[in-house]
């Protein structure tokens, strides 16, 4: 059950879109496909609701074969970007729409689409037009459109991308919260780590139509798998290997090293191993700041302190530091991931 | 003709903008001169007669077989570019082909052309020795000089109000509606008749009746391609300049009211049918 997807290759003329895509989605579960504009995470949903075909590979849905079913056999429930909302119909002919199709009695699509309208929280607004709907309600009157056919998967493209922060926050949460009541499999794509974290039980991070790393929000976060992931997910320092900082480094670095801006001790005194810097920019994120510093051999370092921190050391541009990695990450040539903790950085 | 209020709503005009009062009077003045007076003085002529001739006049059965011939084949050509023209458009906007550039061009040709123009083409080919007319001969149909002409003629020049009506439509339209309704298991047909029709008829319709209203007004082509006998294939806007050449001027002013009510009215029709079309995309 749930979605497996094989094999699966897809290119557009000399684009390779999709390359060797293996894939397993359980039952019941929430998935984020996440990558950045071009790494095939639509291409991929696309294949799996029958909306292009991929060249090769098998996609199986709910147990049955469905790489030759055409998308309207295949009982998908699929939510655009921009909505694509029948604008002549009223929301309520637009949620009964499918139910339409399908000939079910009309009193009992009438029940239906009361139901579908009140767990979309638009009851009062069934015979307005989508035109005369806020963008986040044209959005959940897609997934109630999308709902109504009871899919065996629901499939959502960048089901928030066309929507303004405060909102998609909202809809996010909203959405967590339908699929814990609702339980279909649904597969969303979006390249908003933040949202993908917040919303799916695993993510699968793609790019340039491969899949890097398949794992849940902390797994992805604590251990990438490749560099690609380590920088792709939350931000990241990348140094050079040669660098000072690596030189009592047992083994021989192959790689660059990723430090996580937070991952940096910063001291106004010199305390054993410290590194000295200068504060080039001080940068206020909200609940944190953020702190550009240039260290000797002329590296350009991010590092991020709680506001309290920053307050208790009184930081200022230009001034001189002491800072420390407090852990690191390297990835060899095999592309296994190394974390190296506790280790003496001193220059 | 398609002169719509599009000003903002939302836009007030406050101190810091120009005064608009200069350019209001110059503009009441110009539509005075141009567009208000003579309709008044074409219907205050008209009803200078009385009631009852200007009723006798309005009636006689040569106005009224001209008002038959010309509203019927006007209508006619208009619901058949309907057909055509929303097919023309739909080609021009889905599909791509070598020329695509050339006949979307052309498209607009009826409204380039000198009306002259067209009809001496169009009697030429389909006259009996034009090479349409000599084909068409063949089944014994004769186009040029019949009614058909008038047909004929009528189509030419509604076309392109269809298709250019239509086009931009077609262009806004979101695939991803298509999508959509495949995904909730509508077939090709469900989701031609459901989805992609069901908000194209009123730009249908409004590309019909500009059509209509222009096909109606048509001289030019048609007193060249018509034998312009009554009774058999004289339109309206033709039997107006057969009555002034007889000097007849009331009968021609009659006849002129007639045709200017009429446009007065389909103007009103064609906006009130985009103010239905619009119905759904009020925010």
């Amino acid at each position: 059950m749930g979605i497996l997807v094989e094999n699966v290759y897809k290119s557009f003329g000399s684009f390779q879109a999709l390359n060797n895509i293996n894939l397993e989605i359980k039952d019941g579960t929430i998935v984020a496909l996440l990558g950045p504009s071009g790494s095939g995470k639509s291409t991929l949903l696309r294949a799996i609701a029958g909306l292009d075909n991929p060249d090769t590979g098998k996609i199986i849905i709910n147990g049955r074969d469905s790489t030759h079913i055409d998308v309207k056999k295949r009982n998908i429930g699929f939510v655009f970007q921009h909505y694509a909302l029948f604008k002549h119909l009223t929301i309520r002919q637009n949620i009964a729409f499918g139910l339409e199709i399908r000939k079910i009695a009309p009193n009992i699509i009438k029940e239906k689409v009361n139901e579908l309208l009140e767990l979309i929280q638009l009851s009062g607004l069934g015979n307005r037009y989508p035109s005369q709907l806020s963008g986040g309600q044209r959005q959940r009157v897609a997934l109630a459109r999308a709902l109504a056919v009871q899919p065996g998967v629901l499939l959502l493209d960048e089901p928030f991308g066309a929507l303004d922060t405060k909102v998609r926050k909202e809809l996010r949460t909203w959405l967590r919260d339908l699929h814990d009541r609702v339980h279909v499999t649904s597969v969303f794509v979006t390249h908003d780590q933040e949202e993908a974290m917040e919303v799916a039980d695993e993510i699968v991070v793609m790019s340039q139509g491969k899949i890097e790393q398949i794992g849940t929000p902390a797994d992805i976060y604590d251990h990438p798998a490749t560099p690609f992931v380590m920088s792709f997910i939350g931000e990241v320092n990348v140094l050079p290997s040669n660098s000072p900082w690596f030189k009592n480094y047992p083994d021989k670095l192959t790689s660059d090293v990723f430090i996580r801006p937070h991952e940096f001790d910063i001291q106004t005194e010199l305390n054993g191993s410290n590194t000295k810097a200068q504060i080039k920019r001080i940068t206020h994120l909200g609940w944190e700041v953020q702190i550009e510093l240039i260290l000797p051999d002329n590296l350009t370092v991010f590092a991020h302190v709680s506001k309290e921190k920053f307050t208790r050391l009184n930081l200022k541009t230009e001034q001189f530091v002491f800072i420390k990695p407090l852990s690191a990450q390297v990835f060899n040539e095999d592309e296994t991931a190394k974390k190296f903790v506790g280790y003496d950085f001193s220059i | 003709m398609l002169i719509k209020n599009v000003s903002n709503p939302d836009l007030k005009f406050t101190d810091k903008l120009p005064k608009f009062n200069v350019n209001w009077l110059i503009i009441i003045s110009y539509l005075t001169l141009i567009l208000i007076f003579p309709s008044a003085a074409l219907i205050t002529k008209s009803f200078s007669l009385g009631p009852e001739e200007f009723w006798r006049i309005a009636t006689s059965k040569i106005a009224i077989s001209a008002y038959n011939v010309t509203f019927f084949t006007a209508l006619f050509a208009a619901a058949i570019n309907g057909v055509m023209g929303t097919l023309i458009a739909w080609v021009l906007v889905r599909y791509d082909f070598p020329g695509k550039k050339i006949i979307d061009g052309a498209i607009d040709l009826p409204f380039a052309l000198p009306t002259s123009v067209a009809g001496l083409v169009l009697a030429t080919v389909y006259s009996n020795q034009g090479i349409l007319g000599k084909f068409f001969g063949i089944f014994g149909v004769k186009i040029a000089f019949t009614r058909l002409g008038v047909f004929v003629a009528m189509l030419f020049i509604s076309l392109p109000f269809i298709v250019r009506t239509l086009q931009p439509v077609l262009q806004e339209m979101e695939r991803e509606v298509e999508e959509a309704a495949a995904c909730l298991g509508a077939n090709e047909f469900q989701t031609f008749t459901k989805v992609i029709l069901p908000p194209l008829i009123p730009p249908i319709l409004t590309g019909v009746a500009l059509g209509f209203s222009r096909a109606v007004g048509e001289y030019g082509s048609v007193v060249l391609v018509a034998s312009n006998i009554p009774f058999q294939d004289l339109i309206a806007p033709v039997l107006v300049f057969q009555y002034l050449e007889e000097y007849n001027y009331a009968g021609a002013t009659v006849i002129g009211t007639i045709l200017l009510l009429f446009a007065l009215i389909s103007l009103l029709g064609i906006n009130l049918l985009q103010q239905w079309s619009r119905r759904y995309a009020i925010q």
